[in-house]
């Protein structure tokens, strides 16, 4: 038996005073696998990466990486290990082949060994057409392929990946795993540091942290045979589900529920037993039996989700209209002589979620942001509750709230400022700003933070902050794009709790997601490629027309995949028909 | 290759990509020289020209009317003639005119008669050295003229001593010359310190400092990937600032390519350093740039003697003045430039340049992470 890639030793990092960010951690990861690292926001996620790369010195215990020791042998440390840092490392500014030459130059690669590795590299990851293309004009998923490549180059023993999948599209996530699988295949040992807990479910072994400490290292499937007959589907609730799903968390003997299309997944404490459908105040509901996840084993360990209702609920309701709130005719955004938007057609009635999902580059931010107002058809209209977004902009842009995909709070105004820009933005009168900054505080929990620069904030509390400013002034139609990326599956679904909450009174919701578990809550959903819709219906309604006889229950993540595949398979026919 | 050098040559190579598709680099390496040479060059003089001037006459004479043409035909004065003083001087105090010679009723009898005829002259003082550069020339215009008329009173006509002015090196006294060779050292210094201020935080600021520093290169080939191609571009703007300075603006080159090389590579390396180092101890471009601003554009304009003469600064401002490397540049290049090759003169300076650029260097070097903390 050879030595394991790390040995993390009575690991202990601290910055500062107060709770160490590594507490006291001990843990081997194996050659020939994928480790996944696991945790909430503010677990030490990111840190222990660092710590592993050499980049931090711990504060007591020891690391060994691929047999040096941090401390004493970084430069070699450095000559094995390929790193790739959350915002990936790229030069933006060079072209795929000068980042790729940059780290040969830096790494020795040379002689022959180095044009069949860069064959090999771009081969595999799929950018061989697009050496020449600077690194900036490259879609997400093709960056994060080119960051692998460039952690690749010089083939490490040990590759660390800091969250890889943020903001990455399905399709192009499952081509990074299947690239994974493949080097692990060839010995070498992969850390992946990741939110989405599916994600986890792929990997060999994971470490499970929380606030610096290891709740669980094993393999994922053992710890969510943990959780047998715990989790249940309530199914036959009709339109219910947000109602049923706010009601049952309220109950004793349950610690967790989701939204799954037309059903809620329900998890149980430790030995309950399952509540009738009475006591869900719906007693027409089936509770079925289902498998465990390990997102339910995870969510239970770190002590389930938050019980108490979202008071953005306790509002006064948005008064109802008949017509649809939100409406795109022919919407269309031409970019020189490329289409972006493809003439798409939908309309959002009030009280619905409605889900704009697709690929990278598939044209849903455009789509987005022509609907927020930002960007200006080329051909079409927009209104948003009856108000041409064009012709009527002011009136239109004060009855929506938007969460952009990048952060856009000022970093360097504190908390409290930054709610305070926003509520005069909004010209909400003093008395009212006042009123209205000590709900949005009360609702999100910011008291804590209050004074701190919204830069520095936790991830989790910097999105907390976004969406108090983006409804701050009650809107009636909430935009959010990828309100979630990146964050932990407790924050995730306390936002959801929220979002449930202001759709419980009326508020329309427009949400743009990469992750299919937040696309589960949607009524309906517009799937987009290339410009064009190519599927629209609820989530449960895209699963059956993904449906296949190999597959009759896809997930909504197989079905995402399969359309797109089935649409582009369909189009290639179109365009050889037509050659 | 050894593998320490090939990731010095990768380095060297980004960077110089980088540099190539940045336009703000290129902006300010080759633009940005050309708009400072013409503002020196050709927009901005410390000497005075068409001085706007009222001359009031009181009684004209044949005495008056050739002082009034002494005046006018002058290339530093511009002449309006009044016969009464209460008429210009509202024009004095709206600016309209810059000085007002007043000839006496008297004047054109006392100087028939060879007696002294003194002329009033009032001047705009609320720009003080405008207004005694105005009285000298005023007062040079009057003894010409009085030289000419053969009015000087017989006792003083053949003075035994006469004091003739005579300018080394700048035989014009023509300021251009002498502001254009300066207004070079402020152009090395706007890309040694401010381009370069802005590439370490740059780093930081991207993230791809965090996988730099997760390879094997270290911080000598990290600097010395910084280093290299700034100098190459500081070299090249160099070179068209000489080669505009002496071929658009006519401005004399007396010294040899080398010294000049010589000079300016070691005050670029000075000025490379600082902006290495405020952009290391910074990590963050705004940051960066206003500190570049004050530590190397407003001293290396204000307090290197280009514009300012240090000897008449007060003490504890001229002590400062010697930690600057623009201080040193700026008469080695007004050697170079007007003098020719005086390596008495320059290599002290060099050696002052030289001093300073180990120091910085040394202490970005010190300062360059290894790792994230």
């Amino acid at each position: 038996m050879t030595a394991p890639a790390v040995e993390f030793e009575k690991l202990v990092k601290r910055f500062g005073a107060g709770r160490p960010a590594i507490a006291d951690l001990s843990a081997t990861i194996p050659y020939g696998q994928v480790t996944g690292l696991v945790g909430p926001d503010g677990a030490g996620k990111t840190t222990l990466m660092r710590l592993a790369a050499g980049l931090m010195l711990p504060s007591s215990g020891r690391i060994a990486v691929c047999g040096f020791d941090t401390r004493t042998a970084a430069a070699a440390i450095h000559r094995v290990v390929g790193y790739m840092p959350q915002r990936f490392g790229l030069y933006e500014d060079l072209t795929v082949a000068e980042n790729l030459d940059l780290y040969a130059d830096l790494r020795d690669v040379v002689g022959p060994g180095r044009r069949r590795g860069f064959d090999q590299l771009l081969d595999f990851s799929g950018l061989a057409p697009f050496t020449g293309r600077l690194a900036g004009r490259l879609s997400g998923g093709m960056k994060q392929k080119l960051g692998l490549a460039c952690a690749l180059v010089g083939t490490p023993k040990l590759l660390l990946l800091d969250e890889p999948s943020v903001g990455v599209d399905p399709i192009s996530r499952r081509e990074l795993w299947r690239m994974i699988y493949q080097l692990v295949a060839q010995g070498i040992a992969v850390i992946w540091s990741t939110a989405y807990l599916d994600e986890a479910e792929r990997c060999a072994a994971v470490l499970l942290l929380s606030e610096g400490r290891l709740l669980y290292a094993g393999a994922p499937a053992d710890l969510t045979r943990t959780m047998a007959k715990r989790s249940y589907r309530v199914c036959g609730i009709g339109s219910e589900r947000r109602r049923l799903l706010t009601d049952a968390l309220r109950l004793p003997e349950v610690t967790d529920g989701v939204i799954e299309g037309s059903a809620v997944r329900l998890v149980l404490v430790e030995g309950a037993i399952p509540p009738a459908p009475a006591a869900l105040g719906y007693p027409r509901a089936r509770l079925e039996s289902t498998a465990p996840r390990f997102e339910d084993a995870v969510v239970a360990r770190l002590g389930g989700a938050r019980k108490d209702e979202s008071r953005l609920g306790a509002k006064r309701a948005v008064p109802r209209t008949s017509g649809p709130v939100v409406e795109a005719q022919d919407l269309t955004k031409r970019f020189g002589a490329f289409t972006a938007v493809d003439h798409i057609d939908f309309a959002i009635r009030q009280g619905e979620i409605f889900g704009l999902l697709g690929a990278n580059g598939a044209g849903k931010s455009t789509t987005f942001k022509m609907l927020c107002g930002l960007l200006k058809p080329s051909a079409g209209s927009a209104r948003v509750a009856g108000h041409d977004l064009y012709r009527q902009a002011a009136a239109a842009r004060s009855r929506l709230g938007y969460m952009a995909q990048k952060f856009s709070l000022y970093g360097d105004l504190s908390v409290a400022q930054n709610l305070g820009f926003f509520a005069g933005a909004y010209g909400l009168g003093s008395g009212q700003r006042r009123a209205a900054i000590e709900r949005m505080v009360g609702v999100f929990d910011l008291k804590p933070y209050l004074e701190t620069n919204a830069g520095l904030l936790p991830l989790g509390y910097r999105q907390r902050l976004a969406l108090a400013c983006a409804v701050m002034h009650e809107p009636a139609v909430l935009f959010l794009d990828e309100p979630t990326s990146g964050i932990d599956p407790l924050t995730r679904r306390e936002f959801w709790a929220h979002i449930n909450a202001m759709v419980g009174r009326g508020v329309t919701v427009l949400v743009t997601t990469h992750f299919m578990d937040e696309a589960e809550y949607c009524d309906r959903i517009a799937l987009i490629d290339a410009g064009n819709v190519i599927a629209q219906g609820s989530p449960d309604e895209l699963k059956a027309l993904a449906a296949t006889q190999d597959q009759a229950l896809p997930t909504l993540e197989e079905a995402f995949i399969a359309l797109i595949v089935r649409q582009r398979a369909r189009q290639q026919g179109h365009d050889r028909a037509a050659a | 290759m050894a593998p320490r050098l090939r990731r010095i040559a990768g380095l060297i190579a980004k960077e110089s990509r980088q540099i190539a598709r940045d336009p703000s680099a290129l902006l300010i390496a080759g633009l940005l020289p050309l708009i400072l040479l013409f503002l020196f060059g050709a927009g901005v003089s410390l000497d005075i020209s068409q001085v706007r001037l009222g001359l009031v006459v009181e009684r004209p004479t044949a005495e008056t009317a050739s002082f009034a043409a002494a005046l006018a035909d002058s290339p530093y004065f511009t002449v309006v003639t009044v016969p009464d003083a209460r008429a210009v001087t509202g024009d004095l105090v709206a600016g309209q005119l810059q000085a007002v010679v007043v000839l006496a009723a008297d004047f054109g009898n006392r100087a028939a008669r060879g007696a002294t005829a003194p002329i009033e002259v009032i001047v705009d003082g609320s720009d003080p050295n405008t207004a005694s550069l105005i009285e000298a020339y005023l007062s040079g215009a009057w003894n010409n003229w009085l030289q000419q008329e053969g009015l000087m009173s017989a006792d003083r006509a053949a003075p035994p001593v006469s004091v003739v002015p005579r300018y080394w090196f700048n035989p014009e006294a023509n300021s251009r010359d002498f502001l254009v060779p300066g207004s070079i050292a402020i152009v090395m210094t706007l890309i040694g310190t401010l381009l370069t201020s802005l590439v370490v935080a740059r780093e930081w600021e991207r993230g791809t400092m965090e996988a730099l520093l997760a390879t094997p290169a270290g911080r000598f080939d990290f600097l010395i990937g910084k280093l290299v191609p700034y100098f190459l571009l500081g070299l090249l703007s160099l070179a068209l600032s000489v080669g505009v300075s002496v071929l658009v603006f006519g401005v004399p080159f007396r010294g040899s390519v080398w010294w000049l090389g010589a000079v300016s590579s070691v005050f670029l390396l000075a000025a490379l350093g600082l902006g290495l180092l405020i952009s290391t101890v910074t990590g963050n471009q705004f940051v960066a740039s206003q500190v570049a601003l004050i530590a190397g554009f407003l001293p290396a304009f204000l307090l290197s003697g280009f514009i300012f003469e240090i000897g008449s600064m007060p003490l504890p401002i001229r002590v400062l003045t010697y930690i600057l490397p623009a201080r040193y540049l700026m008469p080695s290049l007004q050697t170079l430039f007007l003098a020719g090759d005086v390596p008495r003169l320059v290599l002290p300076d060099i050696g002052a340049m030289a001093a300073i650029a180990a120091v910085l260097i040394g202490l970005t070097a010190l300062r360059t992470k290894r790792r994230l903390e």
